[in-house]
């Protein structure tokens, strides 16, 4: 469990990443926290010729919330990011979320941004970053551009992020005070990955469902938006126990689930059943 | 017990002392296997087998060895002309299939993991990079996974020469029980599934070994149960003297059985040490551990169990068969779990009858072996699944059930069904002292009140015997050199400390701790003034190790009366020096008094005169101040203990997850010599009790490719999941030997997984759902079997 040789590169901004990444292309691999990278090295899954260690990078550690909303540079650790947002709003959906991903220990080294460009499926940050309309920002030899995060993540550990971009950051707009949010998923174990799980928010005005966002994680090779089921509950009361039915049903049928050796597409099914009461009941309460 | 400190407050024999290598294991100032390094070492890294069955049609090695930092690749054919094959031979198995083994693949390979070339390399990075560069070609062969189909017709053959997978077969009937079955009132069913998996240490399997070629010694050190064990085979395999072997264990970071093997890829990195006059290291990381480790259980067993109109069990009859992977693992043989999960079956009830029937087959998955508590859980689980089954078939208590059939011969020893001798039980005892520890009443109303609003809960029991301490018999008579014996070398130093040496293993579980407690007893010193030596085979008598819960019962006992022949010798040495009477003195604290307690002399002056100015004493006294003592129990093959184990689960109704809310532990295993360190043995076995029933599971496909490479896919039980484990005690001493202990490692996990089992049915039972029989009790399954209708009413 040694990591095959490569050559360890440290650049000091942003533009000078940038640069070695244009030049080694699909050869180089960003090490930010590490806590994938690290043990896909060390496992031999993956086996880059140069490793582009972005932490002397300052300006990347930056965080900041204002009234437009959160963004976190790309050095934020899942910690850092987990305290600032908990202080802002204690039921955001990244609040509910974060404590979820790993344990403590890790999420003091894994960063948000890493967490979405590694682009795991069965990871929650990358669902949150679809549900929130978050932005992911791309630094490349031709300058900046951003993306939302449903372009961004396009399949299995696979982004819209090109060989010679680097993530700087995220940036997750500020919804109205109307919004509800909801987190939850199934794991065996604590801090383990998830088997499945849900990310989601509502507008409710009046007790009624104004529009909604249900982001399913562990069910496919990226973050899978349940569309059917965001429609069948769009305009219902949030008690009406029928459209609950009828949400149900639509997951039941919209979500094409991978199959998994371990637990199955049914069983899958009925867990993302149990995950939309579970959410619909989180919405319900007072946030 | 003829000693009057036994019981007072001087006592350390019963006082709780957390271990003293506690502290610098604490501090991170441990002594693993991979902290300890020699100049001009190499390491280690094997090409382990891609697939489960192949033979090899080339290994081209040139390439990697003239990869960077290399110093040697080696392949079987490089290794045999210092080393041998070997095969697992036991006469306690008639008829055990032996193919033969080698370090390195020889041809073919049998499983994923199995090790085909050795890398050896300035690091271990460098090494890993030329096991990619060794060319290897190979024709997969059909493999055989599934246990229940290794003996059909058709199946693929594990060891073509063989010709059939069976690798032994267990049979075993008492009594009349088809007479029995045609008789009951009530008989029960089950088909229960238990699938592998394994014990991953802390720290893994490891070892070190250096070849002086001036003096012909291989010095090994090496994280393992039993150092004298591998010296002896060692010895065997490379045509050495034991004297010219030398294997020391330091700190050993858990072994829990994975460690009481000889391995084929520690036995490849010996012989590379050899060949090459140069020490070489291997430790295996996390996926060879997972991959190669051997793995425990994998059993299937089809049971029943008969009882008559008054609730009492007449007969059990049971068809099993085990899948031991590709080899029968050496030296010990896989076979020893099927034979224990057979004997046990149905062992803490009377019953006039019953019938045992396993199969034991190969696969091509990697070797199983003795695992913590060997075979006693898969008999725990199906005796007491099948007795709560015909308790809710009986609409009665499931512990009424119990109490009324336990078997309990009182002062005098009987036989069970399946023919274990028992006796010094305290069945009813215990079931006694669990009622009160859980304070049942209580807890059933607040089960009941729970379950009206809404919670899906399910409390289990499952009453155990443990066979302990096995006794000389056992491999003895299979003509494997197995050590049941234990031997303590104790003297005084020149200050009045002790410096002592014990031929047992301590892995973590505190047996230095209480063994260092019975030598302070049994001599009259303060604990701290006693060193003890273990893993040493240079300096330490040979002896047993850690295996089957000694610990205490063997390694205790040696321990005494070493204690006790120093003692005197101390006494003796007193008297002459002080000319009185020995039988007038006594050693108290380090100090000789007399009747009155008033000090004659330290034990320290003692040492010293004796050390330094021997003249001192009078003609023709020449004191020793050291012993040994070689402790062989000469009755009972093992020891049994027993106790009972409760689970409170909850089980989640929408996604099948089950949460234990806390667990009760009643054991006896004798006279607990530190009861802290015993309580933290049964935790800590229930712990692993809990992981075989709720997430541990070493997966291969149909195909037998192995499917859980990382502790990411492989389930470990960790604190967050785990609950409250409440430890009770009852002390029947064992009468056989002086300080009566049993042994108390391995009892936590015999039941646990059995008390979930039953505490999970209770649950599903509870909400009219299915039954399960399967472990590990996955939320698929569980899921599955609480919206399963078809038992409802």
């Amino acid at each position: 469990m040694k990591p095959a040789p490569f050559h360890y590169l440290a650049p000091a901004t942003v533009e000078a990443a940038v640069a070695l990444l244009a030049e080694h292309g699909d050869e180089a691999a960003v090490l930010a926290g590490g806590q994938s990278l690290m043990p896909m090295l060390a496992l031999r899954l993956t086996a880059p010729a140069i490793l582009v260690d972005i932490n002397r990078i300052g300006a990347l550690e930056r965080q900041s919330i204002d009234a437009a909303g959160y963004s976190f540079g790309a050095l934020v650790r899942h910690a850092d990011a987990w305290a600032a947002v908990r202080a802002d709003d204690p039921a955001h959906l990244l609040a509910r979320a974060l404590p979820h991903v790993a344990h403590q220990a890790i999420r003091h080294r894994g960063t948000i941004c890493g967490s979405l460009a590694l682009a795991d499926p069965a990871a929650e940050l990358p669902a949150c970053a679809v549900c929130l309309d978050a932005e992911i920002e791309l630094a490349g030899p031709a300058g900046r551009r951003r993306l939302t995060a449903d372009a961004f993540f396009e399949g299995l550990y696979t982004t819209a992020r090109r060989p010679d971009e680097l993530v700087v950051g995220v940036h997750v707009p500020r919804l109205g005070p109307d919004t509800r949010f909801g987190f939850d998923e199934v794991a065996r174990r604590h801090g383990d990955y998830a088997i499945l799980g849900l990310a989601a928010r509502a507008l409710v005005v009046d007790g009624c469902i104004k529009d909604c966002r249900l982001v399913y994680f562990g069910a496919g090779a990226r973050p899978v938006v349940a569309t059917a089921a965001q429609a069948a509950l769009k305009g219902a009361a949030l008690d009406d126990g029928h459209a609950h039915g009828r949400a149900a049903a639509a997951v039941m049928g919209e979500l094409a689930i991978d199959p998994d050796l371990r637990y199955g597409a049914t069983y899958k099914r009925q867990l993302a059943t149990a995950l939309l009461k579970r959410i619909i009941g989180q919405w319900k309460a007072p946030q | 017990m003829p000693d009057r400190l036994l019981g007072s407050t001087e006592a350390q024999i019963g006082a709780s002392r957390p271990r003293a290598r506690s502290r610098a294991l604490l501090a991170g100032r441990g002594r693993y296997l991979d902290d300890i390094n020699l100049p001009r070492q190499v390491h280690a890294a094997f090409l382990r087998s891609p697939v489960p069955a192949a033979v090899i049609d080339r290994l081209e090695v040139s390439a990697a060895a003239r990869s960077p930092g290399v110093v040697a690749v080696l392949t079987w054919a490089d290794l045999a002309p210092v080393c041998q094959a070997w095969r697992t031979l036991s006469a306690a198995f008639p008829g055990l299939a032996a193919p033969e083994q080698t370090p390195l693949a020889n041809g073919r390979v049998t499983s994923v993991g199995e090790p085909i070339a050795l890398v050896l390399a300035a690091s271990r990075a460098l090494a890993e990079d030329a096991v990619a560069a060794i060319e290897l070609d190979w024709r997969e062969r059909p493999a055989v996974g599934v246990a229940t189909a290794a003996l059909a017709a058709d199946a693929p053959l594990v060891h073509p020469e063989l010709g059939s997978n069976l690798a032994w077969r267990f049979a075993a009937e008492t009594g009349d029980v088809a007479a029995a079955f045609a008789s009951a009132a009530t008989v029960v069913e089950e088909r229960f599934v238990f699938s592998r998996h394994t014990g991953v240490t802390l720290e893994p399997r490891g070892i070190l070994a250096a070849f002086e070629p001036s003096e012909g010694r291989l010095e090994v050190w090496a994280s393992h149960q039993m150092p004298h064990q591998l010296q002896l085979h060692l010895g065997e395999l490379l045509e050495l003297a034991m004297s010219q072997v030398r294997v020391t264990a330091s700190d050993v970071g858990g072994g829990f059985g994975v460690k009481m093997h000889v391995y084929p890829d520690e036995v490849a990195v010996c012989a590379a040490a050899r060949l090459l006059g140069r020490p070489v290291k291997f430790v295996a990381d996390r996926l060879e551990s997972l991959m190669s480790d051997i793995h425990a259980r994998e059993h299937v067993i089809e049971a029943r169990l008969a009882v008559d109109a008054e609730g009492r069990l007449l007969a059990i009859d049971a068809k099993g068969v085990q899948g031991i992977g590709s080899h029968s693992v050496f030296p010990r043989s896989s076979t020893v779990e099927t034979l224990m999960a057979m004997r046990t079956l149905g062992a803490p009830y009377g019953l006039a009858a019953a019938r045992a029937q396993a199969d034991v087959v190969f696969q091509n998955k990697a070797m199983t072996g003795q695992y913590r508590s060997v075979g006693h859980p898969i008999a725990c689980a199906v005796t007491e699944r099948l007795v709560d089954m015909a308790a809710r078939a009986r609409g009665e208590d499931p512990l009424a059930m119990r109490r009324r059939n336990y078997l309990e011969p009182g002062d005098g020893r009987c036989r069970t069904a399946l023919g274990l001798e028992v006796f010094d039980l305290s069945h009813v005892a215990c079931l006694d002292r669990l009622e009160a520890l859980m304070g049942l009443p209580a807890l059933r109303q607040s089960v009941a009140a729970r379950r009206q609003a809404g919670e899906v809960l399910g409390l289990g029991f499952a009453a155990f015997v443990e066979m302990t301490a096995t006794g000389s018999e056992v491999y003895g008579m299979a003509g494997v050199p197995v050590a049941a014996a234990d031997t303590i070398q104790l003297a005084v130093e020149p200050d009045g400390s002790l410096k002592a040496s014990a031929s047992l293993s301590e892995l973590g579980q505190g047996t230095d701790e209480g063994l260092v407690q019975v030598l302070a007893d049994a001599v009259g010193v303060a604990p701290e003034r006693i060193g003890l030596e273990m893993g040493r085979t240079a300096s330490g008598p040979h002896g047993g190790g850690a295996w089957a819960s000694r610990g205490a019962a063997i390694g205790g006992e040696a321990a005494w009366h070493a204690g006790r022949k120093l003692r005197g010798q101390i006494l003796a040495a007193a008297a002459a020096l002080l000319q009185t009477p020995a039988a007038a003195l006594d050693l108290v604290a380090g100090c000789i008094v007399d009747a009155q307690r008033h000090e004659r002399i330290t034990l320290a002056a003692l040492a010293r005169t004796v050390h330094f100015a021997g003249h001192e004493f009078p003609q023709g006294t020449l004191p020793q101040l050291q012993v040994a003592h070689h402790y062989r129990r000469e009755a009972d093959i093992a020891i049994p203990t027993n106790g009972i184990q409760a689970a409170l689960v909850q089980l989640c109704p929408e996604t099948g997850l089950v949460r234990c809310l806390q667990h009760w532990v009643v054991h006896d295993c004798g006279r607990i010599i530190n009861p802290l360190l015993a309580g933290e043995q049964v935790r800590g076995g229930v712990v692993q009790g809990i992981g075989a029933a709720l997430f541990e599971h070493c997966r291969y496909d149909a195909q037998a490719n192995f499917l859980d490479g990382s502790l990411a896919d492989y389930l470990v039980p960790m604190a967050m999941e785990m609950p409250d484990i409440a430890v009770g005690h009852v002390e029947t001493l064992y009468r056989g030997s002086t300080l009566g202990a049993k042994g108390a490692g391995e009892a936590g996990t015999c039941a646990a997984s059995a008390a979930v089992l039953n505490a999970v049915n209770d649950a599903l039972a509870a909400v009219g759902g299915g039954r399960l029989a399967e472990i590990p009790l996955t939320p698929p399954l569980v899921l599955a079997a609480l919206n399963d209708r078809s038992n409802a009413g």
